[in-house]
């Protein structure tokens, strides 16, 4: 059965977590975040799940991590300066396999910003914001619906590779309000447990596809969980250059390996266009109505919509670039993703930026504005 | 057939009766000779086994610092987490599964001065956790730091011309942060310190046990009390019983360390109000291992 | 040579008018502002309005707010689209439906008002003289319903005044079907209040407006 409902961004958030089986939240108020963690708090207790307001961000993503090894799908949501204080535990729920969602409601920034006001300034903090080689798996929603969608994809990929997952929103959406179709027998990845014996179990064996199954505290297998580089069986192995390689190797490649099953985009117009726009998040709302105006001006004009910034989506962007003269990316920052676009795209095509900071969507007639400049 | 020594004739157990606890395959520990850990572990199996605790139900929750190494050695569920937020991951812990044991083991440094948030929320939630901190007053990992709880004029390799700093009295934080249980011992007394972590395991909330600890590495070395017995003897002799210390005055009690259990109340716990209220709201407790069949 | 320059500016501008008409054509799209106070409602009635176009009328909108740090008495907006289309492009630039209902939002928001467009006050809360030029420039319909005093004197609650307006709001742009907005009503005020908010809103429809 589908229900429609009239919500905001945040709310379908939530909405979407309980769909994907959280049953664990664990967070600290901040601005654009905050109605996430309301709507859990009415909700968890509903379905036999916890809600905890920890102390800071910090212990807010301390204690998912603790949560998902209880064997709970597990969340927090937070803003640009509480995601700064998360970034040395996500990088321990890489190093240690822990699935679980960041909800990341981006506003403006540096610093405190602009808290009641959108942007995209963390997309190259969520690549490496915390210490260390790592890939990561960061979703991008640019409409209600998709913050809804997007969240139970980011709990089924969480548990798929075990590792934890960002949905990098911002507070245009996270604030609006649109029509959603909630389902209401999504699809979710359950978590499965080892069928090794106890004795035989090695937990974080160098598997060929990089993913071990996951027992939770409790089940038996007496296992230990480390942010040091440790062996197939756990244990701290610090100084062994082999151990080391390894380990970071396999938590790179499970991510880099699976690309093609974790990247999603979306193009329109692409095939015969003069100009592509690229972007992610809500202002493909306003790439999407540039491309209409000027498709109807018979501009040759498309765009791509990523979905999946992390791992970012090379071969699409790639292949676009091999048809289209000029690329032009939309984001709401002085140029974080263009420069990811440059990398892949420079010698086929020309890269542009269309920048806007402030906290306001760009406007569709400014892009094609600036695309009419290109022309 | 070459004769054997003596020694090789006594089994593990007979050495240590603990050892079945532990992941003998990580043997031997990376603790110096004369370390205060030892003890420690030894008296929380001891407390483990009086209050009749399964370990096999038992995590183990630590941070980063010498003492959050015991976890790694001891074969249980066991989470080595980042400096000072052992707490926190803890709380997740015991709150996805109340049914668990959860015990964290932190140091001087991990518990009260990067990870001092937590542990005062964590006394003030009341939630069932233990928390067994030894405290060595140094940062014995790093080499010899001065730490929250080293004393005024102590030596470190941060502290050259002695620590300036005033000290933190963990048992008076915690008590004030409303934990439900404190204890302080020192590794002179492994009796009274394995009957407080007894106490402390049975006690059903948030539950602080310090116990003074001997680094004679860093700490002795620097301090003038330089093997582990010289340090004993000092803990020894200048330890004093809550029960007396509280006759005495401010200045009398200068240099002492005292030990005893400071609280022992019952108070409603954090991860129990939680199934209630999932309880009240969904017609049962919080579910268990959810992520296997949501 | 400068023919073709010519020939290719020339070009240029008639591309620059064609996608100006086209954003007036293409944009079959109404657009609604209410602008106040922070404390008055403002955003709730943006999204009963929303919630009515989309869950009962089927329509398509969108609604987004804006508001500064404050929680009472600060500056707040909502902004409501409306359209038979998808709607991808959330934000209102120049609004076909202008409601105010603080004299600090009529101050900043009227310039954007579309020539010819609905111009809504609540007369007590606004001195409506200031902008009288711009309303004659631009031809601006102007509506004036004195909400906040029919909420204290008729049902007794300040606080329904942006329940009234929607009132006004629904009569007087028939871009919502009374029943639906009446359904929104109930589908978003707290339990309990459905029946003082549906009479704010009954008086809201009835009012005889100037």
């Amino acid at each position: 059965m589908t229900k429609e409902l009239f919500i905001q961004g945040n709310e379908a958030c939530a909405r979407g977590a309980i769909e994907a089986g959280c049953r664990f939240f664990g967070g600290y108020p901040i601005t654009p975040s905050t109605e996430i963690a309301e709507y859990l708090s009415i909700a968890l207790p509903k379905v036999s799940g916890s809600f905890i307001q920890m102390e800071d961000e910090i212990s807010a993503i301390g204690s998912v991590i603790g949560a998902s090894w209880s064997g709970i799908k597990s969340m927090t949501a937070t803003s640009g300066p509480g995601f700064s204080l998360m970034q040395e535990n996500i990088g321990f729920a890489v190093m240690s396999e822990t699935p679980l969602v960041i909800v990341n409601v981006q506003r403006g920034s540096p610093s405190t910003g602009q808290p009641t006001m959108a942007g995209q300034g963390d997309m190259m903090q969520a690549r490496w914001g915390s210490h260390g080689d790592y890939e990561t798996i960061a979703i991008s929603p640019s409409s209600v619906q998709e913050f809804f969608d997007f969240t139970i994809l980011g709990f089924n990929l969480a548990e798929k590779y075990r590792v934890p997952v960002l949905i990098l929103a911002d507070e245009v959406i996270g604030h609006m309000r649109e029509k959603v179709r909630l389902q209401d027998n999504v699809e979710t990845l359950k978590r499965i447990k080892p069928k090794e014996d106890l004795k035989d179990f090695l937990p974080f064996k160098n598997v060929e596809n990089g993913t071990n199954p996951m027992p939770s505290f409790g089940d038996g297998y007496n296992i230990h969980v480390t942010g040091l580089t440790h062996n197939e069986l756990g244990y701290p192995s610090t100084i062994s250059p082999k151990d080391h390689s390894t380990l970071v190797k396999r938590l790179v490649n499970k991510i880099l390996k699976n690309r093609e099953d974790i990247i999603s985009t979306d193009f329109k117009y692409c095939d015969d266009a003069d100009i592509v726009l690229i972007g992610y998040g809500s202002p493909v709302r306003s790439i999407i109505e540039a491309v209409k105006i000027g498709r109807k001006n018979g501009v040759k004009i498309g765009y791509l919509k990523i979905n999946t910034p992390w791992p970012f989506p090379e071969n699409e962007v790639a292949k676009i670039a091999k048809s289209a003269d000029d690329l032009m990316v939309v984001e709401m920052n002085l140029g974080q993703m263009v420069h990811e676009v440059e990398r892949i795209a420079k010698n086929n095509a020309n890269v542009h930026l269309f920048s806007e900071i402030g906290g306001t969507l760009p406007k569709p007639t400014d892009i094609l504005n600036k695309v009419k400049e290109l022309l | 057939m070459a004769e054997k020594n003596k020694q090789d004739f006594i089994t593990d157990e007979e050495k240590n009766p603990y050892i079945k606890y532990f992941r003998k395959d990580r043997l031997p520990t990376i603790f110096c000779s004369g370390c205060g850990i030892g003890i420690t572990i030894n008296s929380f199996l001891k407390g483990l086994e009086s209050a009749d605790i399964d370990f096999n139900n038992l995590s183990l929750v630590s941070g980063i610092g010498c003492s959050s190494r015991v976890p790694g050695y001891l074969n249980c569920d066991s989470l080595h987490t980042t400096h000072g937020r052992a707490i926190s991951f803890a709380t997740g812990l015991k709150i996805g599964n109340p049914d668990l044991n959860v015990v964290v083991f932190t140091g001087d440094g991990d518990a009260s001065a990067i990870g001092g948030n937590h542990l005062i929320h964590a006394a003030r939630r009341n939630i069932n956790l233990t928390v067994i901190c030894i405290n060595n007053n140094i940062y014995g990992m790093t080499g010899g730091q001065v730490s929250p709880t080293s004393p005024e004029g102590s030596l470190a390799t941060t502290a050259p011309y002695g620590s300036i700093d005033t000290p933190f009295n963990l048992i008076d934080l915690v008590t004030a942060a409303g934990a439900s249980f404190v204890g302080r011992w020192t590794t002179a007394h492994p009796l009274q310190l394995s009957k407080s972590i007894k106490n402390g395991l049975l006690n059903n909330g948030f539950s602080f046990i310090e116990v003074v600890s001997q680094c004679p590495t860093y700490y002795g070395r620097k301090n003038k009390l330089k093997t582990p017995v010289s340090m004993i003897k000092m803990f020894k002799e200048n330890s004093i019983n809550k029960r007396r210390a509280d006759t005495l005055s401010e200045e009398e009690l200068l240099g002492k360390i005292v030990v005893g259990e400071f609280v022992n109340k019952k108070r409603e716990e954090l991860s129990k109000k939680i199934d209630d209220l999932s309880y009240i709201k969904s017609g049962r407790n919080t579910i268990r291992k959810s992520a296997y069949i949501l | 040579m400068e023919g073709i320059q010519l020939e290719n500016q020339l070009t240029y501008f008639k591309n620059v008018l064609q996608i100006i008409n086209c954003i007036l054509v293409s944009r079959m799209i109404k657009e609604i502002r209410i602008g106040g106070f922070g404390g008055q409602g403002v955003i709730l009635s943006g999204l009963i309005i929303g919630k009515a176009a989309t869950l009962f009328d089927k329509k398509n909108s969108v609604q987004t707010q804006s508001y500064g740090p404050e929680a009472r008495g600060g500056a707040s907006k909502t902004e409501v689209l409306i359209s038979d289309e998808e709607i991808t492009y959330p934000k209102v630039e120049n609004p076909d439906i202008l409601v105010v209902m603080s004299h600090e939002a009529l101050l900043k928001y009227h310039k954007d008002l579309k020539k010819e467009g609905i111009l809504i006050v609540d007369p007590d809360l606004v001195h409506i003289e200031v902008i009288s030029e711009f309303i004659n420039e631009n031809k601006i319909e102007v509506y004036e319903a004195n909400v906040t005093k029919i909420a204290t004197e008729e049902i007794g609650l300040k606080i329904v005044a942006n329940i009234v307006m929607v009132g006004v709001i629904t009569k007087i742009t028939k871009l919502i079907s009374i029943d639906s907005v009446k359904k929104s009503i109930i589908d978003s005020v707290p339990k309990g209040t459905e029946e003082k908010n549906l009479s704010a809103f009954e008086y809201g429809y009835n009012y005889n407006i100037s």
